[in-house]
């Protein structure tokens, strides 16, 4: 009988190991293949700054205009690439945002230089000093990151154990990393030197703080002001707390629970400003129009003192309707200064207010003169002849570079597609086509 | 254009010559609100429907009012010397059960049978004739691809007055929408409803931003951005509250403050994301630039 015992015991055992082995195999084929992915995308990380660096070389040799834009442009693609590269390895959790700025700014600027005529305007004196501080820069890193390269193909290193590394927060002596905080170091000085004025579109020179007219709110103050707002109880339990100091205006977020409906808010602490704010609640079936919506929308819009305000898009999300509110003034709309709101369908409760947009853009912009130098007919001859052009107005958007200009907005018809081309007012450039596109089909039910 | 117009003009004749002589009530009118851009419903399925009739509109009967439909109603404006607005008012809807027919049986039933026609009412044509006109656009293309398939058939009798498409913000597709929303729901499940849109915005921020990757897909599954995309509870189905932040988000509303990054102060292990300058806590994350 002990036998029979023995052999099942045995045979167990034996299934156990196959098992356990098979399982272990399996593991490894999954970790090396991630590792591969990690591989790849550090590997063609090196070959492209290699490439860029040559690419910057070349063209600060360089002197016919005709060859700088299709190099120029090359160098974009490539400082793209590069940076979806960075996009795949794992260093999310590791500092290694200033050479994704780097990166980004080459981009920029070789895009911006690239698209304009360089035959009227050649490569000024200061734009070749730049060229020669990103070639400096980037063979930088690219002697960098070549050494890591050496190192990681000498000694076998693996992605793997950055990864690892990073998300147990023990860099300890790890090579690829410490290499890559060389880079950093090497692309923060790049970036912090005085080259802040070419790039102007870094997201720096939007973070300095906004200021208000008005005083300053206390919690207590504010607690008044927003059971005021929503006709609340005076015992519902209110949380008012600070931002921090990233916060680009200083606010109250406000939240409170009434039961069934469930508020957040946000105040400026000087002045009190309504920036947004949401309601939550279990929202019924739709049984007012959009229109009526809408109506509802522009009343309390006008009740917060919105008074030239248009609305220029509304679409219905299921169960509740959305606006965007733009300025307008002397008949121009100024669609960066919007104010979006939310309505439900089921009553024309407002569910929710931003009007962030509308406070920072109408309070930094100051006095701006747009010059005019071309008629609404002078612009639509600009348009491509083939859009059938259905309403004209004038506005004013933030372009490309993100410069406030005023243009003439066209909406038109090419192929039963609906178009918006905004051409410039005061040179005729066609700053922007939009195909408008508003509704998809549903897949999986036709 | 000029197509159009003759199509329009004979739409008219006919719609004339009908209307002498038929006075018989139309079998089914809009409801009374008023129908604007953006609206979804059986009123706008009507409302295209009528349209395509005396020949204004020549898209898909989808339901949704979108910026085919509202050039159709401002020709038909135009043409029957309304205000042009673009608004379908009472005026308009009178003027547009006055000038056309509206079998909505029939319409419906070929909704359901997921039939593409370009010429309702007038004179019929199968729909693939019209197709091959072409210039229709994108929707079309994607509609003859389909036609293909089976249709569940069942499932469209229960739900037989529902639109065939829907409303998306400018730039997004229904599945990027879902990507976030599984995001948002694996990562702030629990959380205050202003947590998860601010987590949606921060996804949006850093689509804005020039350091991130430039898709919805590129900045979910970067390694190591979301912890719940490392670990696998990404692929669980999203509860409707987690879509509806992200329309919040996608709608412009920005409870993070601008904020890039985002952390758990009680289980984050990098020292690195406490020096990034913070803006504020929702729940139980921190967010910061």
């Amino acid at each position: 009988m002990r036998w029979v015992l023995y052999i099942v015991l045995i045979v167990g055992l034996i299934s156990a190991i196959v098992y356990g082995y098979q399982e272990h195999q399996e593991k490894n084929a999954i970790l090396i293949q991630a590792e591969n992915n990690y591989q790849r995308a550090f590997h063609d990380l090196t070959y492209r700054i290699d490439l860029l660096n040559d690419k910057i070389s070349t063209v600060l040799a360089m002197n016919t205009p005709e060859n700088l834009s299709p190099e120029l442009t090359e160098i974009w693609k490539i400082s793209s690439e590069a940076q979806a590269d960075v996009g795949q390895l794992p260093l999310t959790l590791m500092p290694f945002n200033k050479t994704e700025e780097f990166l980004s700014n080459i981009g920029e600027f070789s895009y911006r230089v690239a698209i304009r005529g360089l035959d009227e305007e050649p490569l000024t004196e200061e734009e070749m000093d730049l060229l020669s501080q990103l070639h400096e820069s980037s063979n930088n890193i690219r002697k960098e990151l070549r050494t890591v390269q050496h190192e990681v193909l000498d000694k076998g290193l693996r992605w793997m154990d950055v990864e690892v590394a990073l998300a147990t927060n023990e860099p300890g002596d790890n090579t690829i990393i410490d290499g890559l905080k060389t880079i950093e170091d090497n692309s923060e000085e790049f970036n912090s030197t005085d080259n802040e004025g070419v790039f102007t579109l870094n997201s720096e020179s939007k973070s300095e703080e906004i200021k208000f007219e008005g005083k300053t709110y206390n919690e207590e103050e504010v607690q008044e002001f927003i059971t005021e707002q929503f006709e609340l109880d005076g015992n519902v339990d209110m949380n008012i707390t600070g931002t921090g100091d990233g916060a680009d205006i200083p606010m109250y977020n406000v939240s409170f629970d009434t039961g069934d409906l469930h508020g957040y808010a946000e105040l400026s602490q000087q002045g009190a400003n309504m920036i947004s704010y949401m309601l939550t609640r279990e929202v019924g079936e739709a049984q007012i129009s959009l229109n009526e919506a809408m109506i509802q929308a522009e009343e309390l819009l006008n009740g917060l003192g919105y008074d030239n305000i248009e609305m220029v898009e509304s679409s219905q999300y299921e169960k509740v309707g959305v606006f965007r509110f733009v300025r307008v003034e002397d008949d121009v709309y100024y669609y960066p200064d919007s104010l979006q709101v939310k309505v439900a369908l089921d009553n024309g409760d407002i569910m929710g207010l931003t009007a962030r947009d509308y406070i920072v853009n109408t309070t930094t912009r100051g006095e701006v003169d747009f010059s005019e130098n071309i008629t609404d007919e002078e612009a639509r001859d600009l348009v491509n002849p083939n859009i059938e052009i259905m309403e004209s107005r004038k506005a004013v958007i933030e372009n490309d570079l993100g410069e406030n200009v005023l243009c003439y907005e066209l909406v038109g018809v090419l192929n039963d597609q609906t178009y918006r081309v905004y051409i410039n007012a005061d040179d005729g450039f066609e700053e922007k086509v939009e195909k408008l596109k508003q509704s998809e089909q549903l897949y999986g039910i036709n | 254009m000029g197509r159009l117009k003759l199509i329009t003009a004979i739409g008219i004749a006919v719609v004339f010559s009908i209307g002498l002589s038929n006075h018989a009530p139309p079998s089914q009118a809009f409801t009374e609100q008023v129908i604007q851009q953006g609206a979804v419903g059986e009123d706008v399925i009507e409302l295209q429907s009528r349209l395509q009739y005396i020949g204004f509109y020549n898209g898909k009967i989808d339901g949704v009012f979108g910026w085919g439909t509202y050039w159709a109603v401002r020709n038909f404006q135009n043409e029957f010397g309304l205000e042009v607005d673009g608004f379908v008012g009472q005026k308009t809807k009178d003027m547009l059960v006055k000038a056309s027919e509206y079998d909505q049986d029939w319409v419906q039933q070929q909704i359901e049978e997921g039939k593409e026609f370009t010429h309702y009412g007038g004179q019929k044509r199968p729909w693939s004739e019209a197709q091959q006109q072409g210039g229709q656009g994108q929707g079309q293309q994607e509609q003859q691809q389909d036609q293909g398939q089976d249709q569940p058939q069942e499932q469209a009798q229960e739900q037989p007055d529902e639109p065939t498409a829907t409303n998306v913000p400018k730039g997004f597709s229904q599945n990027d929408i879902q990507l976030m929303a599984q995001a948002v729901y694996s990562e702030a499940r629990g959380e205050p409803y202003s947590g998860q849109v601010a987590i949606a915005a921060v996804i949006l921020n850093r689509l804005d931003d020039s350091t991130f990757p430039d898709s919805i897909s590129g900045i979910v599954f970067e390694p190591l951005a979301f912890t719940a995309v490392a670990d696998g509870q990404f692929y669980m189905e999203p509860d409707e509250q987690a879509r509806e932040a992200v329309m919040d988000a996608i709608n412009g509303w920005d409870p993070s403050g601008g904020a890039t990054y985002y952390f758990n102060p009680d289980t984050a292990t990098s020292d690195w994301i406490w020096q990034r300058p913070q803006i504020k806590r929702i729940g139980k994350h921190v967010f910061c630039r």
